[in-house]
């Protein structure tokens, strides 16, 4: 089987477990709500800077949560498995497709559970959903990797979030930004389309990356 | 003791750094006066931590290459060093900031909030950071073979990310530190030739001290290893 063969049928091995084992998409939704709810609750009516700041936060973890069993799922004997039948490439890039589709799925359905319970001052909802797919999706993928790291250490979830943390604030900072000429804010002609090709250009780093660096983690 | 000729220079260019960074002329800026003296010991730490983090990734690409596991050592031992120099530049840093952007109108610590916003920092902070991480994950890993190999691949994917940001977080937000345009000092307009003939040994003394600094825990670590396996 070719490349693309085995990365289509990772991928639809991923999306079948989904399907059977609904709890623990079940349960990622159930994080969304009583996150989004315990910041209703905490925060009575935010002004357009903080509702932004806190809808990235959200959508941090909530990628923390739903990437970091992507990798905790897989036990030992069926890493093992995959090992004799597929490549490190097609497993790294079915991941990464994976989790970016499944950050895409959040994304959306964050936005739509926080909007409907803090309030919507953005003033374009199009360009801000857009740029909150984009940022869930680039999310996704750098935590990917991150948790194929941490799946090989104890206290994997909290060693994800350490991890990560550092790596992620560049482009969460230029989220935040880009993000601001969703709610009105008027930038200099060509800005948002620059911000926009350098977190295209980090996604596409992280994949080669991931690409490259893989292999060595794969074998036990 | 093995005292080789660059343990020697070392010595030399960081007494020449010390002494001719206090005696010899700078140029006069109001708002530094003296304190300019600080660039041959605050910027030329992170010079030399930049440098030891370089070395530490060549090392841990050359672990990934041949798996052997002075690598490993030699990758993690650079690090710490570079993660020392970080911590002192941090310091040095501070105390300058504390003179120079502090507001004189309130104590020192209130100006805190706003000093940490600067980019610069952001990126030192952020640095500091990853490398913090990098050796809790060794710690957290008991296997010694996969521990080299997993804190390997983290430092170059790391190391990989940490550079961009470093150029990107600067044009993004407005800063008082020096250097808008990129990194400050590297610029050979940027620095005043009086002040040249001493920074670029002060950076050297540094380096070369860190890189001493690391040969010895090297050398502590691979004769506990031999010790471990004959036991």
């Amino acid at each position: 089987m070719n490349t693309g063969k085995q990365i289509l049928a990772l991928l639809k091995k991923d999306l079948l477990l989904e399907r059977r084992q609904q709890h623990t998409l079940y349960g990622i939704l159930l994080y969304i709500v009583s996150t989004i709810y315990v910041i209703y609750l905490t925060l009575d009516d935010p002004d357009a800077a903080t509702w932004n700041a806190i809808f990235w936060i959200t959508q941090l973890f909530i990628c923390i949560n739903a990437v970091a069993k992507s990798f905790l799922q897989e036990a030992k004997g069926r890493m093992l498995y995959y090992y004799t039948i597929t490549s490190p490439i097609a497993f790294i890039l079915s991941k990464l497709l994976y989790n970016a589709i499944l950050m895409i799925a959040m994304s959306i359905i964050n936005l739509m559970i926080y909007t409907a319970m803090l309030g919507n001052p953005t003033a374009n909802f199009l360009s801000y959903s857009a740029i909150g797919i984009l940022g869930g999706c680039g999310l996704g993928i750098i935590f990917t990797m991150l948790a194929a790291i941490a799946s090989k250490a104890l206290q994997q979830a909290s060693l994800m979030a350490i991890l990560g943390f550092p790596l992620i604030l560049p482009q969460l900072m230029i989220l935040v930004r880009l993000s601001k000429t969703a709610l009105g804010e008027i930038f200099r002609n060509g800005i948002p389309l620059q911000m926009i090709s350098l977190l295209l250009a980090f996604d596409i780093l992280i994949i080669i990356l991931s690409v490259i660096l893989f292999p060595f983690l794969w074998k036990d | 003791m093995r005292f080789t000729w660059w343990k020697l220079l070392s010595i030399a260019l960081l007494l020449y750094a010390v002494i001719g960074g206090l005696l010899l002329p700078v140029p006069e800026l109001t708002q530094l006066g003296e304190t300019i003296r600080n660039l041959y010991f605050h910027v030329c730490m992170w010079f030399a931590m930049m440098i030891l983090f370089t070395i530490s990734i060549i090392h841990s690409i050359k672990y990934l290459n041949n798996k052997r596991a002075v690598h490993d050592i030699k990758s993690k031992e650079y690090a710490a060093v570079g993660s020392y120099l970080g911590i002192l530049g941090y310091a040095t840093g501070a105390i300058w900031a504390s003179y120079t952007w502090a507001d004189p109108n309130n104590p020192a610590y209130a100006s805190f909030g706003s000093i940490m916003r600067e980019p610069k920092l952001i990126g030192a902070a952020l640095a500091l950071l990853v490398y913090g991480a990098y050796f809790i994950l060794r710690n957290s890993i008991t296997d010694i073979d996969q521990k080299a190999r997993v804190s390997a691949v983290y430092n170059i994917f790391a190391y990989a990310m940490l550079f961009p940001t470093i150029w990107i977080i600067p044009r993004l937000l407005p800063s008082l530190h020096p250097g808008q345009e990129g990194n400050p000092a590297l610029n050979f307009n940027d620095i005043d030739a009086r002040m040249r003939i001493v920074f670029y040994p002060a950076v050297m003394g540094w380096t070369l001290l860190g890189v001493w600094i690391a040969s010895l825990k090297i050398r502590l670590e691979i004769l506990k290893e031999k010790k471990f396996s004959n036991e």
